[in-house]
């Protein structure tokens, strides 16, 4: 298997002044109650465009959920969600399906179509959403596969598949119809180390390609301070940081700082 | 005794609920028929699904149905002298009820119940998320073309139930039994009227859109977890059953 890589600076180099540019995605008071639980109580969040910004945060702290409110497949009870100034948790379901089209959405179990092969998973989107050729069709599939190291796969279905080759190949279908808005939970997860890293590479190359806004879950730390422009942090269903990567790391919030170290007592226990 | 009463005024206003959501989920699916995109190879798909593999298990159940038919109808209609209306019993009783019925309980069991775990593992593995993330309606790609499939499918399975019941019943009758060709093929001539024939085959489409309707909300309105889909699976089949045979007492007296 052969994975395509190349030398690229890791992103949080081009420390670019987001200038005042308006939020690609802004977050207003958001609040939502899951089976009795406030998940989400009161988050207010930018999210600047064009950049990568990773959502850092507890397990079940709402990261996922949250990521669910960006592209309106959960609605919820109090706050906005503005994606270019229009709140999307307002839209009727076609306004809705319409806005979605800029989006390329990574779920953190890949959520593949178990009936169909990983060339057709990855050919889906743009089977259904674009007028393209089959014979264009194919050229960007099979090149989008082997990016992943996964031309070989193509005729297998899901459950043939490891965990991490099922999570590149939905990388691969969320990123294949080239979208502004690219929203995954937790790409890297499950991926061994050289995968991972040809994965981010890949994130990387094509961010400086197509310049797209980027939201990304990550459990990753610290190795993705290295990737992401802005940082995130989520708690208690609220932000407790957000910002630069280079300020989030350096925050004196103890939380944060627990979670970057990773240590077992601070200002959370767990056990 | 207050608990009591809430307890069952809780009962009642889910079930009242449960009861909306599902007209609301048809009316839905119904009313994204007339908008492209057709899902014509889908519905294909899905006719070859729910029809063409319940073939084996219809021409089955049918001709052991029109054998029991064809032996029971000949010793009772003995007792009084009149096998000679054996053909017509077994004819009229097969079109109007077994084969619509019948045929409309074993798709509930072999086609619906998959359908349900197949909808159910879709919502479950996040999949109907995904369409609904890429901008398709999911009901326009999921349940429009079972749906229309179903409709499509019951009452051909149907008409394949009556054909194969009317031959058990001739094997057993006829050649076992002795009763006279032309009698039992000249009574059910007499005896089978168009209307019966239409009476059975409005039952099978209205049978095809319960399994269809029952088995697909529930596949996508399924529970969390393995649990939640074998819950959903379980209670589809249940479900479609009784109102399968609620429904066709009704249809009869309508139709009759
Ligand atoms: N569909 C749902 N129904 C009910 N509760 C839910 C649902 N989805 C999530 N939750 C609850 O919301 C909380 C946050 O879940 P979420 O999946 O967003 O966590 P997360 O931050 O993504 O965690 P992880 O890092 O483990 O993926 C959890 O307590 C979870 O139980
Ligand atoms: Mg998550």
């Amino acid at each position: 298997m052969s994975v395509q890589s190349w030398v690229c600076e890791p992103c949080a180099i081009d420390k670019l002044p987001v200038g005042d540019g308006k939020p690609a995605i802004r977050l207003v008071d958001l609040e939502k109650t899951l089976d009795g639980k406030k998940v989400l109580d009161g988050v207010n969040l930018d999210i600047p465009p064009k950049r990568i910004t990773a959502i850092l945060g507890l397990s079940g702290a709402g990261k996922s959920v949250m990521l669910k409110h960006m592209i309106g497949l959960i609605r919820p009870e109090r706050g906005q969600v503005l994606v270019d100034g229009v709140d999307i948790s307002r839209l009727s379901r076609k306004e809705l399906y319409h806005a979605r089209q800029r989006f390329g959405m990574l779920f953190q179990g890949g959520a593949l179509f178990d009936s169909l092969t990983v060339y057709e998973n990855v050919a889906f989107p743009l089977q259904e959403k674009t007028k393209l050729g089959e014979g264009e069709i194919r050229e960007r599939v099979l090149s989008r596969l082997a990016q992943v190291g996964l031309e070989e796969a193509r005729g297998k279905y899901p459950d043939e598949l490891s965990g991490g080759m099922k999570r590149r190949v939905a990388f691969a279908r969320a990123m294949v119809t080239d979208p502004e808005i690219i929203l995954f939970d937790e790409p890297t997860t499950g991926l061994d180390p050289i995968i991972r890293n040809s994965v981010l590479n890949l994130i990387c190359h094509s961010y400086h390609q197509h310049g797209f806004t980027m939201v990304m879950v990550s459990h990753d730390i610290p190795d993705i301070f290295q990737w992401c422009h802005y940082v995130v942090v989520l708690h208690g269903g609220k932000v407790v940081e957000a910002g630069p990567t280079a300020e989030v790391v350096v925050s004196v919030n103890p939380f944060v700082q627990q979670l970057i170290r990773g240590d077992i007592t601070g200002a959370v226990h767990l056990m | 005794m207050i608990t009591f009463a809430e307890t069952i005024g809780k009962r009642t206003l889910t079930a009242i609920n449960r009861m909306g959501r599902m007209a609301i989920f048809l009316a839905g699916t119904i009313a994204s028929l007339p908008f492209p995109p057709y899902q014509g190879r889908r519905i294909v798909k899905q006719v070859h699904f729910i029809g063409v593999r319940s073939l084996f298990v219809i021409v089955l159940t049918a001709m052991f149905t029109g054998m029991v038919l064809g032996l029971q109808g000949y010793h009772t209609l003995r007792e009084v002298g009149s096998e000679g209306l054996l053909g017509s019993v077994v004819a009229l009783s097969l079109i109007r009820e077994l084969g619509p019925v019948l045929s409309a309980l074993m798709v509930t069991g072999r086609a619906g119940s998959a359908l349900t775990a197949e909808i159910g593992i879709m919502r479950i593995g996040e999949q109907i998320d995904s369409l609904e993330s890429m901008g398709i309606d999911p009901v326009k790609f999921i349940v429009v073309p079972r749906l229309c499939a179903a409709i499509l499918s019951v009452p051909l399975l149907t008409a394949i139930f009556d054909v194969v019941g009317i031959l058990g019943g001739y094997l057993v009758g006829v050649k076992l039994l002795g009763v006279n060709a032309g009698v039992f093929f000249g009574g059910m001539e007499a005896n089978v009227e168009w209307s019966d024939i239409a009476n059975g085959f409005v039952k099978s489409v209205v049978f095809g859109l319960i399994i269809a309707w029952v088995c697909t909300f529930k596949g996508y309105f399924t529970g969390r977890g393995a649990e939640g889909v074998s819950q959903s699976t379980t209670s589809a089949v249940v479900l479609s059953s009784v109102m399968i045979l609620v429904g066709d007492y009704f249809l009869t007296s309508v139709l009759l």
